[in-house]
């Protein structure tokens, strides 16, 4: 493995030229920090989520390496003008290509990884770039920073979404509204 | 250069030994563990094969053997630090058990109520998160001495945030910013409002030579994985009267003269802190770390270490100039040989990766001291640190390791 595999010259034109950089008001867009303990990086993202489903616009701001600077950069484009089901897919699916897997004990108590087979149909562009991480495991933190970052910002978003059109269904309705853990299951 | 000194002890360090098939290994992260040398490594395999037993407990000779060598190891520490005597020295896990020791401990039972305690920004997370645990505990405001631009503790509200304090407990040496700092002057204000003075030794006592009757401190912790000795070990010594009026930390085994199924007494000084089966091996293995740099001379590893630093600031001042900046005192007599740096913006993580493709080690990240992170204005540096086996042919390997980033990065 070499150095080259790791700084593809994609990943090196997203870091010093990151798309999306900056923030947006706040509210109504969601902001959303995240940090990584191992080295101090810190994102911060700025999502507008229309109707709790779809990512109309999305600024980052923070600092961080050239991995995590350009994995983020990269992220808000492939992710902008997506519905909320179409990041949690992306999300999964760069994850997967991370080796990042759900770990569970079999029955006889071994650890097992559960690869969590990601939709063929999404197609990870750009991002493939970064593929190289994985033989460089203290870097994966890096590369997934703002995915984790942005899949907590989804829950939020489509959490609060849930409980704002459940109190207005409430109150148009009373007693009729949906739950706000159906609005988020169904979302 | 004491070229003398360091001739002999890099073969002394297996891992940094060059075979044939081994690139060749640039270790500049000693701040953070030190490796170690063979006489250690050997000390620790001859305990177990000769001479193991629980200690304490067997009255057959071969366990009376294992606790003469782990009680002889505490001997050896105590000379070391120019400690009065061997009971003063508790051995833990580590410098950080040793302060949640003090924390649980003193902090908890003795800090009479309404008192302060007086910490400084530039503390390693170690020595700050235990007391700010303290503090959502019991109702204890924190202070903290400022850190200058320079690295240096502002001290000219002294007086005024030392009043009301119970406790004073600062770092010797700064694990960022190398910054010795004035723990004589520090410790004697302490006592003059009648606060306990602790001292964080991490970084200080593998370094410099340390008595704790010069420093003036009432308690002092530091590790033994950073100077030559093995991971698992720590140390927390302290004035015999204060350890004896401080309440146990952790109960069990060793630390007790009498147990009743409605109470028990605690043992005597060092092991009422001593509770369940030491690690009796790493006890060893510090001993012999400690005889080590002993034989070494720890006035001579200073020596080196202030001109392998005053060696480095200028070289990578001089080929690198404004494209580098290294954070903490420019004066090498002011601080270790610990040097955290940025460079042309790059950053630190992308920095290290590139100098392992040469074999450099440094560390990369924020060092455990968000805090002061914040304080200087960055999230993270890039960190060399040295120790009795690098030379400048270590520091030339940064350089050089440097420009190959510069040009990756550019």
């Amino acid at each position: 493995m070499s150095l080259e595999d790791l700084y593809r010259e994609i990943i090196l034109d997203h870091y010093r030229n990151p798309r999306n950089r900056g923030d947006l008001p706040s509210p109504p867009a969601l902001r959303m920090e995240g940090f990584n303990p191992l080295c101090g990086d810190e994102v911060v993202l700025y999502v507008d989520v229309e109707d709790g489903d779809r990512v109309t616009d999305i600024r980052i701001s923070g600092q961080g390496c050239s991995i995590s600077q350009s994995s983020a950069s990269m992220m808000s484009a492939a992710v902008k003008g997506r519905t909320a089901a179409e990041a949690r897919g992306l999300i999964r699916a760069f994850k997967a290509m991370m080796s990042i897997h759900e770990h569970r004990l079999d029955g006889d108590g071994r650890e097992v990884a559960e690869v969590v087979a990601p939709d063929p149909e999404i197609k990870l562009g750009d991002l493939e770039a970064l593929r190289g991480v994985v033989k460089f495991p203290v870097r994966i933190k890096c590369a997934t920073l703002s995915w984790n970052t942005l899949a907590q910002a989804l829950d939020e978003a489509q959490s609060t979404w849930a409980q704002s059109t459940w109190a207005q269904s409430t109150r148009a309705n009373p007693g009729q509204g949906p739950s706000p853990s159906n609005e988020v299951e169904g979302a | 250069m004491a070229h003398g000194l360091i001739d002999t002890v890099k073969g002394d360090f297996p891992l940094l030994a060059q075979g044939p098939d081994r690139r060749r290994l640039v270790y500049l992260d000693s701040a953070a563990s030190s490796q170690k040398p063979r006489a250690v490594l050997d000390a620790m395999d001859n305990y177990y094969e000769t001479t193991h037993a629980n200690v304490h407990r067997g009255v057959y000779r071969l366990a009376e053997e294992a606790t003469a060598a782990f009680e002889g190891a505490r001997a050896k520490v105590a000379r070391f630090i120019g400690a009065p005597s061997a009971a003063g020295v508790v051995f833990t896990k580590n410098a950080t058990e040793a302060i949640n020791l003090v924390a649980h401990s003193y902090g908890r039972r003795c800090l009479p109520a309404g008192k302060a305690i007086l910490l400084t920004e530039m503390e390693h997370h170690a020595n700050l998160v235990p007391w700010l645990m303290l503090a959502e505990e019991r109702d204890v405001e924190l202070r903290y001495l400022p850190v200058a631009d320079d690295g240096r503790l502002v001290l000219d509200d002294l007086d005024r945030l030392l009043d009301g304090v119970g406790l004073v407990s600062v770092t010797a040496m700064s694990n960022v910013l190398g910054t010795l700092n004035p723990i004589r002057r520090l410790a004697d204000a302490a006592h003059a409002v009648g606060a306990v003075m602790l001292v964080d030794g991490s970084q200080y006592v593998p370094h410099l030579p340390t008595d704790v009757t010069d420093m003036g401190c009432d308690l002092l912790a530091f590790t033994g994985h950073k100077m030559c000795g093995p991971t698992g070990i720590g140390v927390l010594w302290g004035r015999e009267e204060l350890l004896d009026s401080m309440p146990a930390f952790l109960g069990g085994g060793e630390m007790i003269t009498d147990v009743r199924l409605d109470g028990w007494k605690p043992n005597v000084l060092p092991w009422k802190f001593e509770a369940g089966t030491p690690p009796i091996a790493e006890a060893v293995g510090l001993g012999a770390a400690v005889d080590y740099l002993t034989a070494m001379g720890m006035d001579a590893v200073r020596r080196h270490e202030v001109e392998l630093t005053t060696y480095a600031l200028s070289t990578l001042a001089e080929r690198h100039g404004d494209d580098l900046t290294v954070f903490g005192p420019a004066d090498p007599e002011a601080r270790g040989g610990v040097l955290s740096f940025a460079y042309q913006g790059i950053h630190p993580h992308d920095l290290s990766q590139v100098l392992d493709e040469t074999g450099v080690c440094i560390r990369a990240g924020h060092h455990c001291a968000k805090p002061l992170m914040r304080r200087m204005g960055v999230n993270a540096t890039a960190r060399a640190s040295f120790y009795v086996y690098n030379d400048e042919s270590d520091v030339d390997a940064l350089s050089e390791g440097l420009l190959s980033a510069s040009k990756f990065f550019s």
